[in-house]
């Protein structure tokens, strides 16, 4: 067996408001049904528009969320629904980058505390003491190794994202979940991040789950590719399947929705114009929930919910295939 | 020629405890009716400074500007603060990143969208809300007979920035300044406003500044590109002359590090090293120099003397403002940068 993790038919509903006193309350149903796997040190990438349920999906994996349904295993072992002392070994293996950098570091505490923190918690005191581990994951990161001392308030923001990336790697974990981990940095900072963490996938043989919705980003980063729409994954391939061949009608318009950079690219591509908004994980659409939107939709869309089909070399979960 | 906007030697600059800010230095550019200009750059690079200053927003704060802002020949900068009142909303308009922010809580989006018109226009509220759902028509919100008395909080995140475009272009202003406008939204939702912009702006002829840091939005919408660093202008260009054969070393690093969908994705991305400068404490020179690798091609004056915004060649109406030689330049960019473009 190879896959470090398996996720079947995961789901996630959020108690919604009530609309009168003994009214039923709404249901928010943020991830619906998922399944996939990854595989040992393998980089996938969960790409999707705000509001599918990307973010949802890497919280309960990390088991910071309590699915309602469905089965996470993770190294063999069924963590669906282990306690919090249950969970805190196997968090040795099991990390998170947030999106934020400012949020996701304490601001009283010196960045020697806070790369450190995995070993205090985990009660595992690293060989040859806990200064020169963290020093050791400074410079690993491209942080000087003297700035052990300072406080969260003296990097900027990229510097930052480095001290969340040091404190995942401090325990080596078998996967990393990356959430969002470049989208509130610069441009030019961005580069600096997704090619620090890329070396360290190769160097540590990581796998990592990299949530974005910058299809350019996850495409230099992941080897594989899952699209999520309203909770449910409409698609999943390797990268270049997805990128020169997508199958999903929704994949092919994210593509081509991302805009050009080169001028004379710009009238020579393909566009599709989807038209209105994701529609409200309260009452999301019956039978495939992205019909609403899509160009080809038709009776069998409303009526019954596609099923992820293997079909070339991709999975995709409509019933009107690009081919 | 005659130009409609016409910013000559503005510079904004804000005193602190620490120090004075020059968060804009000196900036010079010009924009045509129907003619969209992109400013460019990292955060904290000034495009927001300077746009607030062609709004004439920086009178009654603490920061002094310098130089001339000149609209249809009028100086917004010799301005007082009433007479700019008159032409805000009118002659000129902005829409912002953050709608939910930018749109009042408590009131509907209809009374918002007249109060722009009714300011401006001597009508009844009858008319102005006629109007209101004209332009919520127009900006492609459905029925908008029913929306125009819902609250912001009823709108999704696309809808309220197609209110908010509604709003500023309620009294048909000659100059639209958008500040980020499509940074908050989804790609699919960021592709449709980009549409709408671009429709509305060849309906009424309107004059764009858009503000972004975000290059691919920029090419697919604008004709001349401002390339901003630490309140500088850097690269002032036509879009072909600054995305495809651009002069100055951050050009190129901006255009190399950002991952696309074409080209190598197993290539590492060609990232510039270091982070922007902290505007209190420019370098001095070239105030990229400390990240550019090119430093040791041209010697000392990159850290002492600050570089001319010059032409590129002999009449180029593509400006540089670098210290390396224009052949050397050439060699550079020949050999090191299109490859990677």
């Amino acid at each position: 067996m190879n896959s470090i993790l398996k996720v079947d038919g995961l789901t996630k509903h959020f108690p919604g408001s009530k609309h009168s006193l003994f009214g039923k309350r709404d249901v928010i149903q943020a991830v619906d049904g998922l399944s996939f796997e990854v595989e040992k040190g393998e980089a996938i990438g969960l790409v999707g528009e705000s509001g599918c349920g990307k973010s949802t999906t890497g919280r309960l994996i990390t088991r910071l969320l309590e699915p309602t349904a469905g089965k996470i295993e993770f190294n063999g072992i069924d963590i669906t629904h282990l306690s919090n002392s249950e969970m805190r070994p196997i968090r040795q293996d099991l990390q998170i980058i947030f999106q934020d950098p400012y949020a996701s570091l304490n601001p009283r505490h010196t960045v020697g505390t806070i790369v450190a923190s995995p070993f205090r918690i985990g009660g595992v005191p690293p060989e040859g003491g806990t200064k020169k581990r963290v020093q050791e994951l400074l410079e690993i990161v491209g942080l000087n190794p003297e700035h052990y001392n300072r406080y969260p308030h003296e990097f900027s923001g990229g510097q930052r994202q480095r001290i969340g990336i040091a404190r995942a790697l401090a325990l080596r974990p078998k996967l990393i979940v990356a959430d969002e981990p470049v989208s509130a940095l610069d441009v030019s900072i961005q580069a600096q991040v997704i090619n620090l963490l890329k070396d360290l996938q190769t160097q540590f043989d990581i796998a990592f789950i990299f949530i974005a919705h910058d299809l350019a980003v996850v495409r230099h980063f992941a080897q594989r590719v899952a699209v999520m729409y309203l909770g449910n994954i409409v698609e999943i391939a390797e990268r270049d399947t997805l990128y020169s061949n997508p199958k999903h009608p929704y994949t092919k318009a994210l593509l081509s929705a991302v805009p050009e950079v080169d001028p004379d690219a710009i009238g020579s591509r393909e566009r599709i114009r989807l038209t209105g908004d994701v529609p409200n994980p309260i009452n999301p659409p019956s039978g495939c929930r992205f019909r609403t939107r899509c160009w080809k939709a038709q009776e069998v869309c409303a009526s019954s919910e596609p099923q992820l089909l293997t079909i070339g070399k991709s999975q995709v979960a409509c019933h009107f295939p690009e081919k | 020629m005659n130009k409609f906007l016409e910013v000559k030697n503005l510079s904004v600059s804000f005193p602190t405890e620490d120090g004075v800010v020059r968060a804009v230095d000196n900036m010079s550019f010009s924009l045509e009716k129907g003619k969209t200009l992109g400013i460019v750059g990292e955060s904290g690079s000034g495009k927001s400074v300077t746009s607030l200053a062609i709004l004439g927003l920086h009178k009654g704060s603490s920061a002094q500007v310098s130089g001339e802002i000149l609209i249809d020949g009028k100086d917004i900068n010799a301005m007082q603060e009433n007479e700019v009142q008159l032409l805000r909303g009118n002659l000129m308009s902005m829409i912002f990143q953050d709608a939910l922010a930018a749109l009042h809580p408590y009131y509907t989006v209809g009374n918002q969208i007249e109060e722009a018109y009714l300011v401006h226009n001597k009508v009844s509220k009858s008319v102005a809300k006629k109007r209101a759902i004209e332009m919520l028509d127009r900006v492609g919100i459905p029925e908008p007979q029913k929306r125009v008395d819902d609250y912001p909080h009823q709108f999704s995140g696309g809808m309220r920035q197609r209110a908010m475009i509604a709003m500023a272009l309620s009294c048909n202003p000659s100059l639209l300044i958008a500040d980020e406008p499509t940074t908050a939204l989804d790609v699919t939702v960021q592709a449709q406003i980009i549409d709408l912009l671009r429709d509305l702006q060849k309906e009424f002829n309107t004059a764009i500044i858009l503000i972004t840091h975000d290059l691919g939005v920029v090419a697919e919408t604008a004709d001349d590109i401002l390339l901003m660093y630490a309140g500088k202008e850097i690269e002032y260009g036509t879009v072909r002359d600054i995305l495809q054969k651009p002069q100055h070393p951050y050009a190129w690093g901006l255009l190399t590090s950002i991952p696309r969908l074409t080209g190598n994705p197993n290539k590492p991305l060609a990232a510039i090293a270091g982070t922007p400068p902290s505007m209190i404490s420019v370098p001095g020179g070239c105030a990229f120099h400390p990240r550019c690798s090119y430093v040791s091609q041209v010697g000392q004056s990159c850290s002492s003397s600050i570089p001319e915004l010059v032409p590129v060649a002999q009449g180029a109406h593509h400006l540089v403002r670098c210290h390396l030689d224009a052949p050397v330049r050439g060699e550079i960019f020949k050999n090191q940068v299109a490859p990677n473009l």
